[in-house]
């Protein structure tokens, strides 16, 4: 008999497969020979990819020169957090895919675990490698502490801004500590990066505050000289289609926050789990669910393997874990027994047309079949808040917020970035929205900034 | 199969890698491992005066990452019983007749010493004595090592001494830590040295610990000046080894080559520039004595590709070629190539040219990727993006020669050829 149900495994065999998927240098040797590999090129391809702009030659030569406050130091100017991003940023699309080693045909600098190796070390050892210019006498308002917001939110401390950061959550961190999947990301990590980052001072984190709910907009622009909306997005968008509403089907996002709060053994997961889409999420949502002790899991995805959003190496992961792909599906239907999960009807597609952004578009063949499933979590992208913003008069793009080359928004005084703006990117774009719009707020205030 | 057997003033080995007068020869065990191992002979560590040695003794400098660039050491000559050694030395002739063994000696400034001793090793049947005129340390305080080998005429006094003693072959081993070896060299041949080796360890601080501030190694919060060997020395010693072999007094005497041997190719180029062997330490003190094997192989490799059968057909070949600056062809001119099918986009050789060089190559942004090409009318051909590029065969110089003669310096001047013209 199929059925959903926590508590599937053991203690032990629930933190065997939930460890750390991408485990630390065990000792400094490590990290200091891989350092000593990196050839440091000049105009580096790394630091091109990485978002953030981090100097990736120069904190690499840091860690071989024995000057790791100074790596780490290099790390956060560029990224706040710059810990977080060495454990889930997909660094084989970002620094590591295009590192000159990969024209060589070898293994790529482990960059990510080089900047885990210096980050970890400075929150660990709580090194204070920031300090804050005098007061301005400035006061901003930031939504969402999540990665943008809590970016923005040190940026402008630095150069001597109060901010006051406005979480509608329990915790900080936004999708890092709600959205990742659990062997990349711990709990205590995640809180442990926000007090690295707030450490700094000048920074009053608000949990529990909603925007709309607990205070508005006008309030903000009337008690604060400057706003930064960071409000990322909101639950997994519907696949409207008949019996969404059964038992049985989840969101991922929530199953993915569901099971950051409430211990893995309380997480209930089905026999034989389908997940719609093809995303990081989409691999956190199944990887997890076959760590959580589903038989079968198998991942939906409307394109082919060529038009995947997720890397290879992100796909080999998955595929590790035993889940299985069916390419080029989309659901049609669900079908219910008891008001239960039990068939997912599918259809076939094909490839037609490109899009405008080169992706060729899947197309119905008009033949379907069925998928026997009693699980199904839904990981097909992010809804924005559009309501939200067209409520607060925000111009936006299908909720995506829209703002000008510095991150204005069409409100004088009001700014935006990371997901709320993007539509749903890495943390580590986020964190460079937050950087941008820290930057245009300090020019707005007529203050000057040092940002990286 | 080339022939690796060596005669060094008639004293034959199976190969020409003997192990230096060092840690490593300061006993019977060790001695036996290296000789079983398969080295062709061995210079037992310097017998002669009374000493007590400190702890600790050795010190390394590590780069890049890697351990052991070079070692610096305070240790003195041997610190066993003269007799001990004696005997050993004996157990071990009897066991590898087979092999060179060289005996090393050091005693103090008279002539009764030194005939004493000449005579105790000459007794055990050992083949050789190698006389040492550099350890930089410890003994440098008392008047020997290099105290003797930075003074020409007390280094000949001595060998004139030891020469009324010797029934063996005389080898005298020369320090780096003076501005010329010829000198001293020319000295001890007059006196009769038959053979010369060099170098010697040469004095230096390898690092301090910036914890304590205290220089390495460290005795009890001091330091002193240790004398340097490994790898980091060999360019310095290929240079001494050569102003003998081009002095017209020294060039006829055999050298035996010491400083920094790692691999065979280091062996080769110390036998292309006049030495007759090669001594290792610091090698084997790092690696064991198990390194002698790809010693013998690759040298015996390299010699069947290019065609030589023993080692004396390619001894000293390099020497001309090393010339008065005053003679080079100033006609001669290359330029850097990229190979952009083998480039792999580092940018070094750019920023190594633009910060340090001649600002002679262009970089096209891209992304990820730039794409770096020669400008050849601005390059001078001085070789250093290729040294950087890490790509074997991706950066090479090609020739472009300014005229088609042969035109040298002193040939320019008199020209009245234009000068700093670049």
């Amino acid at each position: 008999m199929m059925a959903i149900k926590n508590n599937r495994l053991t203690t032990e065999d629930y933190n065997e497969a939930f460890s750390d998927i991408h485990p630390p240098f065990a000792h400094d040797e490590g990290a200091i020979l891989e350092a000593n590999r990196c050839i440091g090129c000049y105009d580096a391809p790394c630091t091109k990819f990485c978002p953030a702009g981090i100097d990736v030659p120069l904190f690499i030569k840091q860690i071989a020169s024995g000057n790791i406050k100074g790596s780490a130091r290099t790390i956060f100017r560029s990224n706040i957090m710059g810990a977080g991003c060495s454990k889930v940023c997909p660094v084989e699309k970002l620094c590591e895919g295009v590192c000159v080693f990969n024209l060589l045909k070898e293994e790529p600098i482990r960059i990510a675990k080089l900047q885990r190796y210096s980050t970890e070390r400075a929150m660990q050892e709580q090194w204070r490698l920031f300090e804050r210019k005098a007061p301005t006498g400035k006061k901003v308002a930031v939504v969402g502490a999540g990665p943008a917001g809590l970016a923005c939110a040190h940026a402008l401390s630095l150069e001597g801004v109060d901010v006051t950061v406005f979480e509608k959550e329990e915790k900080a961190g936004g999708l890092m500590t709600y959205g990742i999947a659990a062997y990349k990301v711990t709990p205590e990590f995640c809180k442990e990066e926000v007090d690295f980052i707030t450490s700094l001072g000048g920074i009053d984190i608000r949990l529990g505050t909603e925007l709309g709910r607990d205070f508005t907009l006008a309030d903000l622009q009337e008690k604060y000289h400057a706003v930064f909306l960071g409000i990322g997005v909101g639950l997994t968008r519907s696949l409207d289609i008949p019996g969404e509403k059964l038992h049985g089907v989840v969101d991922a996002i929530s199953f993915i926050y569901d099971l950051r709060t409430s211990g893995y053994a309380n997480v209930a997961i089905g026999d034989r789990v389908a997940v719609i889409g093809l995303g990081m999420t989409a691999i956190d949502a199944a990887t997890q669910s076959k760590r959580l002790g589903a038989k079968e899991v198998t991942l939906i995805y409307r394109r082919s393997k060529h038009e995947k959003p997720c890397t290879d190496s992100q796909l080999d992961l998955a595929l590790l874990d035993g889940c299985s792909i069916i390419w080029l599906a989309s659901p049609k239907e669900i079908i219910g027994e008891n008001g239960t999960v039990k068939v997912l009807i599918c259809n076939e597609m094909k490839l037609g047309e490109p899009d405008l952004t080169g992706r060729r578009i899947p197309v119905e063949t008009g033949k379907t079949f069925v998928v026997d499933v009693d699980m199904i979590i839904k990981a097909t992208g992010q809804e924005p808040y559009e309501e939200l913003l067209s409520e607060l008069f925000i111009r936006n793009r299908d909720g995506k917020i829209m703002v000008g080359g510095e991150a204005e928004t069409n409100i004088p005084g009001v700014f935006a970035g990371g997901d709320a703006v993007t539509g749903g990117k890495e943390v580590v774009n986020a964190v460079e929205d937050g950087k941008i719009g820290a930057k245009a707020i300090l020019a707005y205030l007529g203050l000057g900034s040092e940002i990286k | 199969m080339a022939n690796l057997q060596t005669s060094f003033l008639g004293i034959k080995s199976p190969n020409p890698f003997w192990l230096a007068s060092g840690p490593p020869t300061d006993k019977k065990i060790n001695v036996l491992r290296a000789l079983e191992a398969g080295w062709g002979g061995i210079v037992w560590k310097t017998l002669g005066t009374q000493i007590k040695n400190v702890s600790s003794r050795y010190s390394s400098y590590n780069v890049y990452g890697r351990r052991i660039a070079g070692i610096n050491n305070i240790e003195l000559i041997t610190d066993r019983p003269l007799e001990l050694n004696l005997q050993e030395i004996r157990e071990v002739l009897k066991l590898f007749p087979d092999r060179a063994m060289v005996v090393s000696l050091m005693t103090d400034n008279n002539r009764k010493s030194w005939h004493e001793l000449v005579k105790k090793v000459q007794d055990t049947g050992a083949h050789g004595l190698e006389l040492n005129f550099g350890c930089p340390h410890g003994m440098v305080e008392r008047g020997m090592g290099a105290t003797v080998g930075q003074d020409p005429e007390i280094a000949k006094m001595i060998v004139e001494w030891v020469m009324e003693a010797a029934e063996i072959p005389v080898i005298t081993k020369l320090t780096p830590n003076v501005h010329s070896v010829v000198p001293v060299a020319r000295a001890v041949i007059e006196a009769g040295s038959q053979g010369l080796s060099l170098i010697n360890t040469i004095q230096s601080v390898t690092g301090i610990d910036l914890d304590t501030l205290i220089p390495n190694p460290n005795v009890a919060g001091s330091s002193t000046f240790g004398g340097y060997c490994g790898p980091a020395v060999k360019p310095i010693a290929l240079k001494f080894i050569t102003t003998l072999a081009q002095d017209e007094a020294t060039r006829n005497t055999p050298i035996s080559g010491i400083g920094g041997v790692t691999s065979w190719k280091d062996a080769v180029e110390f036998i292309l520039l006049g030495s007759w062997n090669v001594q290792v330490c610091t090698a084997v003190m790092l690696s064991g004595f198990r390194i002698i094997r790809d010693l013998c192989d690759g040298m015996n490799n390299w010699m069947d590709e290019k065609g030589y059968r023993n080692i004396d057909d390619f001894r000293g070949l390099s020497v001309p070629k090393l010339t008065h600056w005053e003679d080079l062809d100033i006609n001669y001119h290359i330029v850097a190539h990229i190979n952009q099918d083998k480039c792999i986009r580092c940018g070094l050789c750019y920023i190594a040219c633009e910060d340090t060089s001649h600002q002679s190559i262009s970089k096209e942004d891209g992304i990820p990727y730039n794409t770096y090409t020669i400008k050849e009318e601005e390059c001078v051909g001085c070789n250093l993006c290729k040294m950087v590029c890490p790509v074997e065969g991706c950066i090479s110089m090609k020739e472009q020669r300014k005229g088609a003669e042969y035109l040298n310096w002193k040939e320019f001047q008199k020209r009245g050829m234009p000068l700093n013209d670049h």
